[in-house]
């Protein structure tokens, strides 16, 4: 077995992680940059980065970076890929950013089938402002907004907004992944893999779920957050493909 | 190029094309769809690219997008509609990229109508979204004028990397006039600043987040700097009968038309009026009034808005002339009579008071 150490090369090096300890970012974060490198799209790639606690993430990524304004990132994508075909271009998004913000953005980008990917970290709050209520909260869930828990007669339910893009004609590929553990792990790069592949391909918009753990504002400790996401969030994400019309597009 | 008879509407997305515009992402809303829908045939034609977007907001993010990797982009609305634009425009200003936003104006407040006003003055020449931050503002008056300063929008926009707004209202956009087009710009600039994958080079990232409270502040100097040089170099300004004039009338766009008729009315009963036309918005030619103000003591105002250009007049003029408006907010177009009259009367009073 060969466990070399191999530090991605769109990766930057010597720089200190603003995340928290144990947050789910650093490793969706390294995954798509091994694969920019394994797919050979790095040099020609544009990330655009939300608002959120991605929003840094241009201090790790070292490719072309855009931040957008909150929620705007597959707007923001689109403009570029419309005006650029030749680049690959992608939108990292968090829940809030990209189910609730960006709604309508997320909605149409995938309608029109737009020449991009999207990865989505769903991890189930806001994580930047300090832990409040996002539309993928889960029901009973305690958040600073939602202080007795997700109650759906008053805050209504966990919005999967992936599935509902997964139904368009023009969405070609889209997974719900979880990185908890090492076998989630490589599922999600592989997930990550066939998304980008799809642009590359010319065949049409792809976006990859990923759960992600929040220790910080789930108030948990870093074991306890993953499990959480094994026991709890996949109970109401389930993990898996949500569509994959490759096949017939090619 | 021939003459040809065309709206304006439609002359600013010809306009756009022949500047090298190679985007346009939009919304329907009236009265300027027919550019929309101009662009939708003849952009596309001429190999640019055409979307119509879900709302305001998710266009003028296409636009910030295109312009990060280099494009000539434009969008284009009306009041409401630019309300929600000024999301984007905000972070345009933020990320020092160019692009040019079209207003049609309309009645407001809220969705008002679709009748011709000038109620947007403030929010286009104040900065309109968040931060601190201006926004060139180009106020055409005629169809052959909206060709013109379409293109010299889009030199602006990338000669200072900055959003450039036009700013005109439904009558501007409906109306048919002859119009000679300028050719088809050969050489766009060279966008070294632009996002374009890293390549074997470094790699660059765009970003309007500025945790530093001091490198903030430094980034607002700098964009200030370069407003600074804007101020210097761009304003514009039309001077119309002012030879002799006794009474300066100040007016953009469709009032300065209208003003135009209303002074050639007041002229034949022998009062001296001449009109100062502001071309740009911001910067405003406040040193044409203040030079101006030199030897006329007496400004009129006249908008299709309760009073906002005013308040830059006063401020050019800060007390050395007397200055009084006349307007007509919510749609209703003034007609030159109506304004004739209203300078009679000011000019009635001035000669009272001696």
């Amino acid at each position: 077995m060969n466990l070399k150490n191999k530090w991605p090369k769109y990766y930057k090096k010597d720089v200190v992680t603003h995340y928290c300890p144990g947050c789910g970012h650093g490793i969706a974060h390294r995954i798509v940059a091994e694969v920019l490198e394994e797919l050979d799209v790095g040099d020609r790639a544009i990330c655009v980065n939300p608002a959120g606690c991605a929003v840094l993430a241009y201090r790790y990524f070292d490719i072309d970076m855009l931040e957008s304004a909150h929620g705007r990132g597959t707007a923001m994508a689109t403009g570029i890929k419309r005006a650029r075909p030749d680049l690959f271009v992608f939108s990292y998004q968090g829940d809030g950013d990209l189910s609730a913000i960006g709604t309508a953005e997320t909605i149409h980008s995938a309608n029109r089938g737009e020449h991009i990917s999207v990865i989505f970290i769903n991890n189930a709050v806001y994580g930047m402002t300090g832990g409040q209520m996002a539309p993928t909260t889960l029901v009973g869930q305690k958040t600073t907004t939602s202080p007795s828990g997700r109650n759906p007669d008053y805050e209504g339910y966990p919005l999967h907004i992936t599935d509902v893009v997964a139904s368009f004609p023009g969405v070609v590929y889209a997974e719900r992944v979880a990185v908890d553990t090492p076998a989630g792990i490589r599922k999600t790069k592989k997930a990550v893999t066939n998304a980008f592949r799809c642009q590359i391909d010319g065949i049409g918009y792809s976006i990859v779920e990923i759960l992600s753990p929040c220790p910080t504002n789930w108030k948990m400790n870093t074991i306890e957050s993953y499990k959480w996401v094994t026991e709890e969030m996949t109970k109401e994400f389930p993990l898996g493909v949500l569509t994959d019309k490759r096949e017939k597009k090619k | 190029m021939n003459k040809i008879f065309i709206s304006g509407n439609h002359t600013f997305g010809e306009a756009a094309i022949r500047a090298g515009c190679k985007c346009y992402f939009g919304y329907p809303i009236t009265p300027q769809n027919e550019l929309g829908e101009y662009m939708a045939d003849r952009l596309r034609k001429s190999g640019g690219i055409f979307v119509q977007s879900e709302s305001e907001t998710a266009a003028i993010n296409m636009v910030v997008g295109a312009s990060a990797a280099g494009a000539r982009v434009m969008t284009s609305s009306s009041s409401p509609g630019i309300s929600l634009k000024q999301e984007g425009i905000s972070f345009l200003a933020g990320f020092e990229l160019p692009a040019v936003i079209i207003n049609v104006m309309r009645g407001g407040p809220g969705l008002g109508n679709i009748a011709p006003a000038q109620g947007d003055y403030f929010q286009a020449t104040r900065g309109g979204g968040h931060g601190d931050y201006r926004t060139p503002v180009l106020a055409p008056a005629s169809v052959q004028e909206i060709a013109d300063l379409t293109i010299v929008a889009f030199e602006i926009a990338d000669k200072y990397r900055t959003p450039v707004m036009l700013i005109s209202d439904g009558m501007m956009g409906q109306m048919k006039e002859p119009v000679i087009f300028p050719e088809h710009v050969k050489d766009l600039p060279q966008k070294e600043w632009a996002l374009s994958g890293r390549g074997k080079g470094k790699s660059r990232y765009l970003a309007s987040l500025i945790l530093d409270p001091l490198e903030m502040e430094r980034h607002n100097w700098k964009l200030v700097r370069k407003y600074k040089e804007i101020e210097k170099n761009e304003v514009r300004h039309e001077e119309y009968m002012m030879e002799d004039a006794e009474i300066a009338v100040i007016a953009y766009g469709t009032t300065a038309r209208i003003a135009k008729g209303a002074i050639k009315r007041v002229r034949s009963e022998g009062i001296k009026a001449g009109l100062i036309r502001p071309i740009t918005l911001w910067p405003f030619p406040s040193r044409a009034l203040k030079d101006i103000s030199e030897r006329i003591k007496k400004f009129i105002v006249f908008e299709m808005s309760t009073g906002q250009m005013l308040e830059d007049v006063q401020l050019a003029l800060a007390g050395k002339a007397s200055v009084s408006f006349h307007g007509r907010p919510g749609g209703v177009i003034p007609t030159p009579a109506e304004f004739a009259r209203y300078i009679y009367r000011e000019n009635q009073k001035e000669n009272k008071c001696l």
